[in-house]
């Protein structure tokens, strides 16, 4: 049993969906990915930043290496465009060749320094304050939720079974294993549990020890530019480190955009998700520090996501003393996306201990290709069509998604029954208008695939209502019109 | 049948008016090509009235406005195509196109007539802090809801922005059921005409708050409040002045951006204070044979006006395509002056012209007792006297050609007092 | 009886005041106008204010499913309300062809509900 179906959950069920296990995947939401999976900076970081000797560094470097190869097999985006770490001032740049010297120690290849002309012949848009730069060609971005998505549907189709709207209250050592009862009273049984539960996973871990560590909430803000601004920059570009974490970055998108963010507030909550005025600002003012022609005109949207950060400021991966069977995978902050492919590779041997082995069963790690009609060729459009004429219809004007693929998207293992749910797998809603020419379109797709409503159709959970009801029902109404003229003592 | 003479891009009242007008003066091989899956455009939506009061002398809704152009389009047997996107237009005027039913296409015409129409303004382009709940909508969608779907959007609502469509929702929203609770305006006026702060907002006691702003969102999976607070002049909202509202939905009516990422693509100069592509007194762009028109050009309040201008556009794509159109002699740019934001068409082709130029524009700030004076250089070309201004208005001033043939360089138009 | 109102006759929007006085010739003095137009309006915005309606009512076998209708002719405010609730019980059946007669003479007042749309 997997608890928490976000980017580590879903590549940990797609690693043990390769062996003869019966598998779930347990998650509080309504959607894979929806936690700090899908916001946060998307990058695939080279791994200089990590201590040397912590697992954040080793399962970093080795998850950086394994992402072509994934997300050819997931069939998502990638790139791997390099970073550059700037310096503005000689005050900064021990910390700069600090991160030099760190990264060498954990096996990052490719890293140089590079002059302040040497940054501006690569980067012309950067400021001319920058006086020195790492370069670590080996940085790239990616699309988190994408890969949470597409691993949760590979291993939906070897049998993993996708448990949503399913929070875990409460964990009970049974023989053999655990019991969990999640939310509504629903039970299941499982011989190993491992937590992936993100930002509850020191609440889940309580559950069945002695609490050893607390998460606590790190938010960050960001902003997200058109595509018209996503070529001001090539590769990742962020500033040195302080206390307060990695700084502000600013980075094309996989998907052609541009990111600026994040800053670091410690909240109180899980659940304080706002973005901020003053944390907005903050990161605007950062961010022109490396950049003084940052379109921030060209702004689409802007969002705040939350840092799982433990208080042994380290990953917690391994099993839990007084509780066989229970595997903790907690506080994976950054590098965490990066680290995932990894950490699920690992994970996967810890269950073999557990189990005392594991036998594999046919695995097709290759699942079924998207179709991305903007992708295609002219022929390839044509063909397409040809061959299922929803393909024909366009619902995304901003980012050219067809009919068809939204159908397909919700028809997938692991498919979306929300809103938000297609805007994740296939951008409607990422674009321009955000939604707003495609939106009434594709819940009318949803609620005709799944058989519901229109009103039935949810933006991401279950309270997450986006249509009230329908017009024209009975309503008694006493309209102002009435009162108005009463009240003025018009003559009748 | 892959060419044409002439191509609209978009079936909605600029589309439409054109293509009746390119097939009235003798094109006949005309093909339209609409996204949605019946023509009229935004109008389909706009069950309102007020349409139509200047060209029909009649207070139409918008699907009866965009049916007398339909049934003329199909009377005079103009093809047209619905569901049918263009992905892209070339310089060579050939099209990318796609549809369920003729699927992947290119197409070649002689002249094009962009009539994509705009996109509405997001919560996100204006960075509204908070969280990011269901409930939110900008006024459009929440129109098609409730329009055309016949789904309600929530039972207690405020609204940002006082132009007429978010004044249009809150009468709408109101005679459904729901409760709104106030308009919020950035600007110290309405951008809305009056008729429908009257009918719209005091009709049914909802207040307007001039210069504010939304200052926050709170609710976590559908929206549960909002704030808002007066501005500075900076437009940032000043703390201590914020009224918290226990709501459900927010509608956000906060600007209209003409749609113009096929124009960008295509390399068609753009103006940057009406978002859209530099036309001249025809229409046409700064690709030849690429005529525009309507809401892709600048944002229109009246579809009278769309309508009008499309109809300049239909006849000098024809003209093109039929060969009569007068070769151009001096080119005469527009200038916004004193007291003007802009002023299509940027460029005057003088000399040749057979006919009035309407030039059409909108002002910085609402004044009263002014004149609209059209100048070059120091020396006056036409002026009309106007009682009243406001940038919620558009503006035209109709320039007799014998002003403006043999005139050259720079005209300026601009508001001057009226000095009694 | 002193009332402040906005004319819409036209963009103007003059702000005019109406007061009662038996002694005006129609029984209401107007100040404020930039016209003639405006103190008929505010007389008939005060006495016998109308409002034109416009709103949807179900329909049944249509390619969607509200179908835009509206008054033929501005009806007195205050039915504004009688009306809503009435339009909410309505059902179409498709075809309906625009311009069509839905309910003649609503609540006696010689104005008919119209469909706004062939559907």
């Amino acid at each position: 049993m997997i608890i928490g179906g976000g980017i580590v959950g879903c590549l940990v069920g797609r690693e043990l969906s390769r062996y003869q296990l019966s598998l779930v995947l347990v998650e509080q939401h309504s959607d894979v990915a929806d936690g700090t999976t899908k916001a946060n900076s998307a990058i695939v970081h080279a791994g200089f930043d990590a201590q040397p000797g912590s697992l954040k560094a080793r399962f970093n470097v080795a998850g950086n290496a394994r992402y072509e190869a994934l997300c050819r097999d997931l069939d998502v985006p990638f790139r791997r465009n390099g970073s550059l770490v700037l310096a503005f001032t000689p005050a900064e740049l021990p910390a700069l060749h600090d991160l030099l010297d760190r990264g060498r120690s954990n096996g990052v290849e490719g890293l140089e320094l590079l002059s302040g002309a040497q940054v501006r012949v690569r980067e012309p848009q950067l400021s001319e304050q920058v006086i020195e730069a790492l370069y670590a060609p080996s940085g790239g971005i990616v699309s988190p939720w994408e890969v949470a998505i597409a691993a949760a549907e590979n291993a939906v189709d070897h049998g993993m079974e996708l448990r949503l709207d399913s929070p875990v209250e409460h964990l009970l050592r049974i023989p053999g294993g655990w019991r969990a009862t999640t939310a509504g009273g629903r039970e299941l049984e499982a011989r190993v549990v491992i937590n992936c539960a993100g930002l509850q996973s020191d609440r889940i871990h309580n559950l069945v020890a002695e609490p050893s560590f607390k998460i606590h909430y790190r938010r960050g803000e960001y902003f997200v530019l058109d595509r018209s601004a996503g070529q001001l920059v090539q590769a990742t570009i962020f500033q040195c480190p302080s206390e307060q974490g990695k700084g502000v970055l600013i980075s094309p998108t996989v998907h052609g955009n541009l990111i600026v963010g994040p800053n670091a507030e410690q909240v109180a909550s899980p659940d304080a998700l706002e973005t901020t005025t003053a944390g907005l600002e903050s990161v605007r003012q950062a961010a022109l520090r490396s950049c003084a022609n940052i379109p921030f005109q060209a702004v689409i949207t802007s969002f705040s996501g939350l840092r799982p950060t433990p208080s042994t400021h380290d990953f917690i991966i391994g099993p839990v003393p007084g509780a066989p069977g229970f595997l903790d995978v907690a506080g994976i902050e950054s590098p965490g996306l990066t680290a995932a492919p990894a950490i699920a590779e690992h994970v996967a041997e810890l269950v073999r201990e557990a189990l005392g082995g594991l036998v594999p069963r046919p695995f097709n790690p290759r699942r079924r290709p998207m179709i991305r009609f903007a992708e295609l060729s002219s022929a390839g459009k044509a063909a397409c069509v040809r061959a299922d004429p929803r393909f024909g219809r366009v619902v995304c004007r901003c980012e050219r998604v067809t009919e068809g693929e939204i159908v397909d998207a919700i028809h997938r293992s692991a498919g979306a029954t929300t809103l938000d749910g297609i805007k994740r797998r296939l951008r409607p809603g990422m674009g321009r208008c955000q939604g707003g020419f495609c939106g009434p379109r594709v819940v009318e797709i949803l609620a005709r695939e799944l058989g519901v409503p229109m009103t039935a159709i949810r933006k991401d959970g279950p309270d997450s209502v986006l249509l009230t009801g329908e017009t024209k029902r009975e309503t008694k109404r006493e309209t102002k019109s009435e009162t108005k003229s009463e009240m003025k003592g018009v003559p009748a | 049948m892959n060419a044409y003479e002439i191509i609209v891009v978009g079936g909605g009242p600029a589309g439409l008016a054109a293509a009746i007008e390119a097939h009235r003066q003798g094109v006949r091989n005309i093909l339209l090509l609409e996204r949605d899956r019946e023509l009229g455009g935004i109008l389909q939506q706009c069950i309102h009235n007020g349409f139509g009061l200047h060209i029909f002398k009649e207070e139409l809704t918008g699907p009866e406005y965009a049916e007398r152009f339909i049934c003329q389009l199909r009377e005079l047997g103009i093809e047209y195509r619905l569901d049918t996107l263009v992905l892209d237009v070339r310089a060579d005027r050939s099209l990318d196109c796609v549809s369920p039913q003729h699927g992947f296409e290119t197409l070649q015409a002689r002249a094009i007539i962009l009539a994509m129409g705009c996109r509405e303004r997001t919560r996100g382009a204006i960075t509204i802090p908070g969280t990011r709940p269901a409930g939110i909508f900008t006024a459009g969608a929440a129109q098609r809801y409730v329009n055309m779907e016949g789904c309600m959007v929530g039972r207690r609502v405020v609204i940002l922005g006082s132009g007429d469509i978010g004044l249009i929702m809150a009468r709408r929203l109101t005679l459904e059921g729901a409760k709104v609770l106030a308009v919020a305006e950035v600007l110290p006026y309405s951008g809305g005409l009056v008729r429908n702060l009257v009918q719209c907002l005091d009709d049914f006691d909802i207040p307007l708050f001039l210069s504010h702003t939304l200052a926050g969102i709170r609710g976590r999976d559908r929206v549960e409040g909002v704030t808002i607070a007066r501005v500075d002049a900076q437009r940032r909202p000043v703390p201590g002045t914020e009224i918290d509202y226990a709501c459900d939905t927010l509608l956000l009516s906060v600007g209209l951006i003409p749609e113009n990422e096929l124009s960008r693509s295509m390399g068609l100069a753009l103006d940057p204070m009406t978002s859209g592509p530099v036309v001249d007194e025809s229409l046409e762009t700064s690709v030849p044979g690429i005529f525009a028109c309507g809401n892709v050009v600048q944002v229109h309040d009246l579809v009278d006006w769309v309508s009008e201008e499309a109809r300049r556009a239909g006849r000098g794509a024809a003209r093109q395509v039929l060969g009569s159109r007068p070769p151009a002699q001096a080119d005469l740019a527009t200038r916004a002056g004193s007291g003007v934001r802009y002023v299509v068409p940027q460029h005057i082709r003088a000399g040749g012209l057979d006919g009035p130029v309407d030039l059409m524009l909108r002002v910085t700030e609402p004044r009263h007792n002014q004149w609209l004076v059209a100048r070059s250089g120091a020396q006056v070309v036409h002026k009309a006297r106007k009682a009243h201004v406001t940038p919620g208005e558009m503006e035209t001033l109709r320039i007799p050609a014998g002003k403006l043939n043999g005139l050259a360089g720079e005209l300026t138009l601009g508001l001057e007092e009226v000095v009694s | 009886m002193k009332r402040e109102l906005i004319c819409i006759g036209c963009p103007m929007g003059c702000r005019l005041s109406l007061e009662s006085d038996p002694l005006a010739p129609k029984g209401y003095r107007v100040s404020g106008c930039g016209c003639l137009r405006g103190e008929d309006y505010a007389i008939k915005e005060v006495t016998a204010p109308t409002r034109m309606l416009t709103s949807t009512v179900r329909i049944e076998g249509a390619r969607l499913p509200r179908l835009p209708v509206r008054t033929s002719a501005a009806i007195p405010k205050e039915r504004l309300g009688e009306c809503m609730a009435l339009l909410g019980g309505l059902t179409e059946h498709s075809p309906v062809i625009m311009g069509q007669v839905l309910v003649r003479d609503l609540f006696g007042t010689g104005v008919d509900l119209i469909a706004s749309r062939s559907l």
